[in-house]
């Protein structure tokens, strides 16, 4: 089905690594608490030499927000707040690019360029984003097709937002310079499910190097998606890997929804263009309004301006997916654009306390007949009009079909307008860093010591631990292999029991909704460290795993005391035991016997010892009464 | 065409070979990899057979070019054409000031081509790139020089001070100066000395990031300083500069009492030894003191001269009193600025040096290494010795304008400047550089909030 659309994904996978220091100053990589300063700042565009600006930078700056910084000086330095010039580039970082780069067999450039990439959202201190290819070419191949591989870039990541309101933006800096890898492919998958699956290939390879940060906000995909007949879309920040699918399948839907109103729109126009707009005022409309809405901001010195988009009637709440529709695209510029809370438009009106009487006298004020759609603005004059300006600017590209946008993902796979695509005229070059000669000799070097790959690992698990395929491509999605290999060799724990934990029983209590993301590797290490040393039980693992993730800061020692499963000595047990088969001692023949004592032993210790260990101490205390008789 | 370039040896003579310029369109084939780009300009640093390469995608990266290498021209470049906007039109009821260029690039439009800066050097350029500075004033602007920062003398500020008087006698309601930072507060000082009791504000202005980024301190900078030059209560030679990390705080300094006090960051810039004349915040201007020269008041005087035989020397632990001396001789000296320790020492061992200078007429004033409090010499008995042996304490005056008032000074007086003169003025306070209560150490806040 999606041959016949022509559809064609390229991906772009960003991954951070997990150096010591970022990427352009001597900063740490981890998250740090403490004090915070901060500091406000504005940017503005830089302008082109010939005159043009950047379609992706003339968005931002139309806004010109205020930028307020929040910096935490135990990982941010001068170097992230623009205060100082970048340090060379990070050469434990290179390392990593260039292995990765072998891995995925790219020619490495001959010299490394770092570039300023112009992004005026705030979220680099600097305006720009410094950026640099580090390979060309390359190739990986995934379910027996070759994924061509265009570029791998290494660069720095940007800042965290922390909120944004009208005209405000909080950026957190402690992301900002945290080396960021970005594998770019050839658009040539042409399927949902192909496209997670490169992710994923593509994710392996990163992480054989072992150098990459794991959990939450490491990892975002990209996607450029295109259908025939279509536009390039391209879709920011897909966190997890299972929703690529969905993702992609949504924008295929969105844009044939907006291909087929294209069609319906130039067959209603009759070939012509979207007459010209006229921005209308329509507070008086609204004067007695019974809409709460509408009032509020009225009262507070709104107006109300109303755009008619000719022909454009049942075509804006038209929906062909639920939250594909055409009005929804024209919110998400007039939200995008001038920061309104939203649209109203005739198609779903009368509703919110709008009544038809005012919808007809809406219609009379801008002359629309029932053909047409009306779509009214409340809001700050200059808002107001703003916003109908970018809903008329859309609507008169929804006449051509699709246009080429970047959106962002939404957690349930829909996605939401953000700015035009951005130009070529953004790139120069970072002029405080030198280029960096990649010499044959150091290419050498890398290739004779390039890392195993997670292929390689998993053949390597299999063999020596004994391990299903199955427990270990478990270990390899989960991200565990590392850690499992750490808490094996650390301890006499049996392999099959560490990973059956690390990913069935984690896999289980994140369905069952612990927040297993709060156990890091070194905590699930001393929980392993804690079984091991007789602590509790294995039986209880499941249990000990869910209540730290549910009590973050707590000890061990706190669940097991919390659970019930207090520390049963081996002496007061093998005790216990003894004077239980004592008082069978008649019954000692009794080849049944052991069963229904253990029956009555696990009642009382379940979880608390380990069945195994108090089915062998039973059936040593048995023999020893029958040798004696 | 190829030496524009940057590039030598064989790239450079692949590229005439095939006739190649800046920014045309060729295609590399090494590696196995085909290549498109635009031909970019080098490094002086780079290595000589690596040719720099502008992919379609914007990125530059670096190609080695030897005999195995395919390389083809595609096409020439494109000269960028860029129109200037028009100018924007007078506004008659703003005052007017002078926008005066002395080096630098306080605005400028970036080349994506070839990733070159180009400066904006006429007003309509200017104002097109900060527009706000035509709804402050009605400005002109005039290029008196190209000169980076260290390569300025004595010369230049006479230039200046020639330049901003001719300013003055043509109404101009005020003047900004831009002017690299590493020795602007030098020329602060300076024009200070030459343009006393000015008519109208002189702000010298610069900015700590290239202005070619969206993050320059330089438009907010410019803006600020255009504005105390168009409407400041003051008529003084100021500096206009961020005061901290954000964008939510100018200082304006008074010329003889600032100094560059960090290698890169935006608040580089602080008053020592006094307050700053005024805060800007986006509340408004603030006056942060009542005494200064006012806008309009008379007793304006033009003397722009310098003599440069003079030197600032700083004295370190161990340093020779020969090297005092042989300084003195050899560059025939007439007056030396001591950057001494603490209250104002240099080592005893100084004093039969000192004395034979004072003997020859030689001015020695001394200054203090601390930037902050003053030299008093009279606290320690060496102190006493060296001022018995003719060094002239200079209370709170800061060594780099110490240095540049006895440039003036004995330009003032001439060559047959006797020796009390030269002392008398130079502890005499003529536009706020010397003496004046310490307070405490005050501490500047703008909206930014320390959490």
């Amino acid at each position: 089905m999606y041959d016949k659309l022509g559809l064609k994904v390229g991906l772009e996978v960003h991954r951070q690594l997990d150096t010591k220091r970022k990427l352009f100053c001597d900063c740490p990589t981890e998250p740090a608490e403490g004090q915070v300063i901060k500091i406000t700042r504005y940017l503005r565009e830089a302008q082109s030499e010939l005159g043009e600006v950047d379609p992706a930078a003339l968005f931002e700056s139309k806004k010109r927000k205020k930028i307020i910084y929040h910096i935490n000086p135990a990982n941010v330095c001068l170097v992230e707040m623009d205060e100082e010039p970048p340090h060379d580039l990070n050469p434990e970082a290179v390392e990593t690019a260039l292995q990765i780069a072998a891995l995925l067999k790219a020619t490495p450039v001959d010299e490394i360029h770092v570039m300023r990439k112009i992004v005026i959202d705030g979220s680099n201190t600097s305006g720009f984003q410094r950026t640099c290819i580090v390979a060309l070419g390359g190739e990986l191949v995934v379910d027996g097709k070759k994924i061509p591989i265009q570029t791998v870039t290494l660069e720095e990541d940007a800042a965290k937002i922390v909120s944004t309101s009208r005209g405000v933006v909080e950026y957190d800096l402690s992301r900002l310079g945290i080396p960021l890898i970005e594998v770019a492919t050839a658009p040539v998958i042409s399927s949902p499910q192909e496209a997670a699956r490169v992710a994923q290939a593509i994710g392996n390879v990163l992480r054989a190097t072992r150098k990459v940060k794991r959990g939450i906000g490491t990892v975002r995909q990209d996607l450029n998606v295109s259908i025939s007949g279509g536009a390039v879309t391209e879709i920011k920040g897909v966190q997890e890997l299972e929703l690529i699918p969905l993702v992609v399948e949504l924008e295929v839907k969105r844009q044939l929804h907006l291909l087929q109103v294209a069609e319906e729109l130039r067959k209603r126009l009759g070939g012509q263009a979207l007459p010209p707009p006229q921005y209308v005022e329509v507070t008086n409309v609204f004067q007695n309004t019974k809409s709460s809405m509408v009032r509020k901001k009225l009262e507070t010195g709104g107006k109300a301006y109303a755009v008619k988009l000719v022909r454009f009637a049942g075509l804006l709440s038209k929906e062909s997916v639920k939250g594909i529709r055409l009005g929804a695209e024209l919110a998400g510029h007039a939200k995008a654009w001038a920061e309104v809370e939203g649209i109203l438009h005739t198609d779903e009106l009368p509703a919110y306390g709008i009544t038809a009487e005012e919808v007809s006298m809406l219609r009379e004020a801008v002359g629309a007949d029932e053909q047409d759609a009306v779509v009214v603005v409340v809001d700050e004059e200059t808002k107001a009009l703003e916003a109908l300006r970018a809903v008329y600017e859309r609507a008169a590209q929804a006449v051509e079909g699709v246009p080429g946008e970047t959106r962002a993902a939404r957690p349930d796979g829909l996605t939401v307008y953000m700015r035009p695509r951005p130009g070529s005229a953004r790139m120069y070059p970072e002029t405080d860093i030198p280029p960096l000669p990649i010499t044959h000799e150091y290419m050498e070097k890398i290739l004779s010591n390039l890392p195993e790959t997670l292929d390689q690992t998993a053949e390597r698990l299999a063999k020596t631990y004994s391990l299903s395929s199955q427990l270990v491509q478990a270990l390899i999605d989960e991200e565990k292999e590392e850690l499992f290999e750490q808490i094996v060799r650390a301890t006499s724990l049996p392999a099959t029991v560490v990973a059956a934990a690390l990913t069935e029983t984690m896999r289980n209590l994140r369905r069952e909704g612990y927040p297993v993301q709060n156990l890091s590797d070194q905590l699930l290490a001393e929980i392993f460290h804690s079984l091991a040393s007789g602590l509790f039980s294995k039986e209880a693992l499941p249990d000990i795993l869910g209540w730290m993730s549910k009590n973050p800061g707590a000890s061990i020692e706190d669940a097991v005391k919390s659970l019930g499963l207090s520390h049963v000595s081996s002496k007061e047990l093998e005790k216990e035991v003894e004077e239980l088969v004592q008082r069978h001692a008649a019954e000692a023949g009794d080849p049944r016997l052991v069963n229904r004592l253990m029956g009555d032993l696990m009642k009382k210790y379940r979880g608390k010892v380990d069945g195994k260990l108090l089915h062998n101490i039973l059936v040593e205390k048995i023999e020893a009464v029958k040798q004696r008789s | 065409m190829v030496s524009e370039l940057g590039y030598g040896g064989f790239v450079a003579e692949v590229l005439s070979g095939l006739g190649v310029g800046l920014g045309d369109e060729v295609e590399v084939v090494r590696n196995g990899l085909r290549l498109r780009g635009f031909v970019m300009a080098r490094y002086e640093y780079g290595a000589p057979d690596v040719l720099v390469l502008k992919l379609p995608n914007g990125y530059n990266i670096g190609v080695r070019i030897d005999a195995s290498t395919q390389i083809r021209k595609l096409s020439s470049a494109v000269a960028p054409s860029f129109n200037p906007p028009p100018p924007a039109p007078p506004r008659e009821n703003l005052p007017r000031v002078m926008i005066a260029n002395t080096g630098g690039t306080i605005a400028s439009r970036i080349d994506y081509r070839t990733g070159g800066v180009k400066p904006a050097l006429t007003a309509s350029d200017l104002v097109s790139i900060v527009p706000e500075i035509a709804e402050k004033a009605n400005v002109s602007t005039e290029i008196l020089m190209q000169v980076v920062s260290e390569n300025m003398t004595p010369t230049h500020w006479t230039e200046i001070a020639r330049k901003v008087d001719e300013f003055f006698r043509r109404g101009f309601d005020g003047v900004v100066i831009t002017h690299g930072t590493d020795t602007m507060g030098y020329t602060a000082a300076a024009l200070s000395f030459a343009l006393q009791n000015p008519p109208a504000p002189v702000v010298l202005v610069g900015a700590q990031r290239s202005s070619d980024r969206p993050s320059s301190d330089a438009a907010l900078n410019l803006l600020t300083a255009v504005e105390v030059a168009a409407c400041a209560p003051f008529a003084e030679v100021v500096v206009a500069m961020h005061g901290w990390h954000g964008d939510d705080n100018v200082l304006i300094h008074r010329g003889t009492r600032v100094v560059k006090l960090h290698t890169s960051s935006r608040g580089a810039f602080q008053s020592i030894n006094s307050s700053p004349l005024a805060v800007k915040t986006p509340q408004g201007l603030k006056l942060l003191t009542t005494s200064f020269h006012k806008r309009g008041e008379n007793g304006y005087m033009f003397q722009p001269v310098f003599d440069e035989r003079v030197m600032l020397v700083k004295f370190f632990p161990g340093m020779k009193p020969e090297a005092l001396e042989l300084l003195v001789e050899r560059m025939g000296l007439r007056g030396v600025i001591l950057e001494g320790t603490g209250l104002g020492h240099v080592a005893s061992s100084f004093v039969p040096v000192l004395k034979s200078l004072r003997e020859k007429g030689v001015f020695v004033g001394m200054t203090s290494q601390c930037r902050f409090g003053r030299v008093n010499m009279n606290v320690y008995e060496n102190g006493r010795d060296l001022m018995r042996a003719g060094v002239i304490p200079l209370d709170n005056m800061l060594p780099e304008t110490a240095l540049v008032k006895l440039m003036w000074v004995l330009g003032k007086l001439g060559q047959k400047a006797a020796y009390e003169e030269v002392k008398n003025l130079m502890l005499t306070d003529i536009c706020g550089e010397i003496g004046g209560r310490t307070g405490p150490q005050p501490l500047f806040t703008g909206e930014a909030e320390i959490v």
